[in-house]
């Protein structure tokens, strides 16, 4: 967000700029695309050495992932901050479970894929509509913006017919396809879904960062006028970064819908919404990496806390106060100190670290004649 | 049209409070370009030392000053040991420490006081008075209104009129000259959110009682109501504040007393949405000089 990063950031993305030509493209494309599929085998191959309920919290992960790239996307390249991600990954698990719902007669792998394309065409309209009322404005209006968002999202859930109130939606069972049902169980199957899912999420991301698009919205974000200056549409970069964040986050959430086949407004609330901006400012703002960090941390520290309360002699009153609550407070206190001390996160002061060392080690090399 | 004009007099008295509290909002955003996401929280806080202070000691007034004394203090601690952090470069660092605040506190909060609702105590009767047989104003909604209005009054002498105002409002807007002419530019801004935390503190221990009670999420809806209320004034415009605390106070009353409590959530973001895409700057905003 400084301008340090960005002549580092700039600097190798405006030879993309030319490099958006096709044929300079394609070498690019291809790297990330065979980078994203090993990783993704890799998970995969992961999975068969954890046991059923690691692998539900690895599918959780992966569908927080989503939503953390797409946020981290938003604040670290175009400077926008939201505040209300937990509700458009609600429209996107709503729009799944809808699906799913109304489509109970087709194939299961056609069925999830349907309601995934719904989930992610919900969720783009979503942030649309959000981020057109927001893209004139500066950060502090549009974090208040979807603030007000996700606070109404329990009560859209009640006045919308259909959407199931408080008790929310639930989908239809989907088991393990016939040809793998000896081999996996169903949380490795989910998790396999997911990582495949959220790998395919993320290399579009990952694409369209490397982009015009990425160039465009890192203008923007550091200089709107010197960007309108040099022919950049402001407003429109400002909302295509919202509705891209948006889709993912859709996707996020139809993922966490497709994992706990339920959808209610009591799973997105202000809290995750906060937890996934912690997340994403913890791991390194606009990082792939930090992305990582944070949906591993957001899953796994309120599980951690819970072995903890659990292991401790509490009363159970105390106890059960602590157990939402401490992951709260370390988050808040993460935050707090993170945003003061490193603001590049922890993926940011590693790479920093990283660089260092490199740049220490080719010193003396460099220097003798 | 009993009905409605009852609802009009409970929207005013609503209005007043989220004018106050958006006015806590205005306060910062004035002498620091900070929204204070964390009010709420800290408003929260006050109103359990309040609840706390009334129960030991049986009076409602040690509580309203505990609130008042509780949200200065909280003022000082946040402003001097997280918001003065946040980096002028970039608006997102101030809203980013601001929800680490308060994570924090509701945090804190739930652990000390746990999730359960508690009722709050009111000084006057909350059940409607009858003029010419409709009924119309509470006597605790005028006692929320006189408060709410002298306290305005009271800001309004201070910054218009006293050295302190002065110096206050010369260290917002123009910092560098301010502290050349021997204005202690840090010490204002300190003040500054000690006054708009304990303006907050107590706006929302007046606007408690007309919910559920208070349980560590109560001013959730009272933030986001107030920030509507600041970004249809104008965040920069105290008067915006109070107009515009009325308008969303009566809209929100009407849509809660003909359609349910349900819908007024979804009421207010439909407010907010459309006066940020008709006039993003609020109603009263002065405009801003372009950046170029």
């Amino acid at each position: 967000m400084t301008s340090s990063t960005t002549t580092r950031d700039a600097a190798p993305a405006g030879d993309e700029v030319r490099g958006a030509l096709p044929r300079a493209a394609r070498p690019r494309v291809r790297r990330t695309v065979a980078r994203a599929v090993l990783v993704v085998l890799l998970v995969v191959a992961g999975t068969f050495l954890l046991d059923p309920y690691r692998n539900y919290l690895l599918a959780l992960v992966g569908a927080y992932l989503c939503a953390t790239a797409g946020l981290g996307l938003l604040v670290g390249r175009s400077g926008q901050l939201s505040l209300g991600h937990a509700a458009l990954m609600a429209a996107g698990g709503y729009g799944y479970a809808l699906t799913a719902g109304a489509a109970a007669d087709l194939p299961d792998g056609l069925r999830t894929v349907l309601g995934l394309l719904v989930a992610v065409v919900v969720a783009a309209v979503v942030g649309l509509l959000v981020g057109l009322a927001g893209a004139r404005l500066h950060g502090p209006y549009l974090a208040g913006l979807t603030l007000a968002l996700v606070m109404a999202l329990p009560a859209i859930t009640t006045t919308v017919p259909g959407l199931g109130g408080d008790r929310g939606l639930t989908v239809p069972f989907q088991p393990v396809p016939d040809a793998l049902d000896a081999v996996i169980a169903l949380e490795q199957w989910q998790a396999w879904v997911v990582a495949v899912v959220a790998g395919v999420v993320v290399t579009a991301l990952v694409l369209v960062d490397a982009g015009r698009t990425g160039v465009r919205q890192r203008a923007v974000r550091d200089d709107e006028v010197a960007a309108a200056l040099a022919g950049v549409p402001v407003g429109r970069t400002k909302v295509v970064a919202f509705v891209l964040s948006a889709a993912a986050a859709g996707v996020g959430g139809a993922l966490l819908c497709f994992v706990t086949q339920n959808v209610s407004p009591g799973a997105f609330t202000v809290s995750l919404s906060l937890l996934l901006l912690v997340g994403v400012v913890v791991g390194g703002v606009g990082r792939l990496a930090g992305a990582v960090v944070g949906a591993v941390l957001v899953v796994v520290l309120p599980w951690l806390v819970s072995l903890l309360t659990e292991a401790l002699p509490l009363g159970a009153e105390l106890a059960r106060r602590l157990d939402g609550n401490l992951a709260l407070l370390l988050f808040g206190v993460l935050l707090v100190v993170l945003t003061v001390l490193a603001p590049e996160g922890v993926a940011g002061a590693v790479s920093r670290r990283r660089a260092a060392r490199r740049r220490a080690a080719r010193r003396p090399g460099r220097e003798a004649p | 049209m009993d009905r409605f004009v009852f609802l009009v007099g409970t929207g005013v008295a609503r209005g007043v409070v989220l004018a106050l509290f958006a006015l806590s909002l205005v306060l910062i955003w004035r002498s620091t370009r900070i929204v204070n996401f964390a009010a709420g929280a800290m408003a929260v806080v006050c109103c359990y030392v309040a609840l706390a202070v009334t129960t030991v000691t049986g009076s409602y007034w040690l509580g309203l000053l505990a609130a008042v004394a509780c949200g200065a203090l909280l003022g000082v601690g946040v402003e001097r040991g997280v918001m003065r952090f946040a980096s002028d470069r970039s608006p997102l660092s101030g809203v980013i420490l601001a929800v680490g605040v308060v994570m924090i506190l509701q945090a804190l909060v739930g652990i000390v006081a746990g999730p359960q609702y508690r009722p709050v105590p009111t000084p006057f009767d909350d059940r409607a008075l009858q003029v010419a047989g409709v009924p119309l104003l509470s006597p605790y909604d005028l006692f929320v209104v006189v408060v709410a209005l002298a306290l305005m009054g009271g800001l309004r002498l201070l910054f218009g009129r006293t050295t302190l105002g002065l110096q206050l409002r010369a260290a917002a807007f123009a910092p560098e000259v301010s502290r050349l002419l021997g204005v202690r530019v840090a010490r204002m801004r300190t003040l500054g959110w000690v006054l708009a935390s304990a303006v907050g503190g107590l706006a929302a221990l007046l606007a408690v009682p007309g919910g559920l009670g208070l349980n560590p999420h109560a001013t959730d809806a009272l933030f986001v109501g107030a920030f509507a209320v600041a970004v249809i004034g104008g965040l920069d415009s105290p008067a915006g504040a109070v107009v515009g605390g009325l308008l969303v106070g009566v809209v929100l009353t009407l849509v809660t007393g003909y359609l349910g409590a349900g819908v007024a959530p979804v009421a207010l973001l439909i407010l907010l949405v459309v006066v940020l895409v008709v006039r993003p700057t609020g109603l009263f905003a002065t405009v801003e000089a372009r950046r170029v």
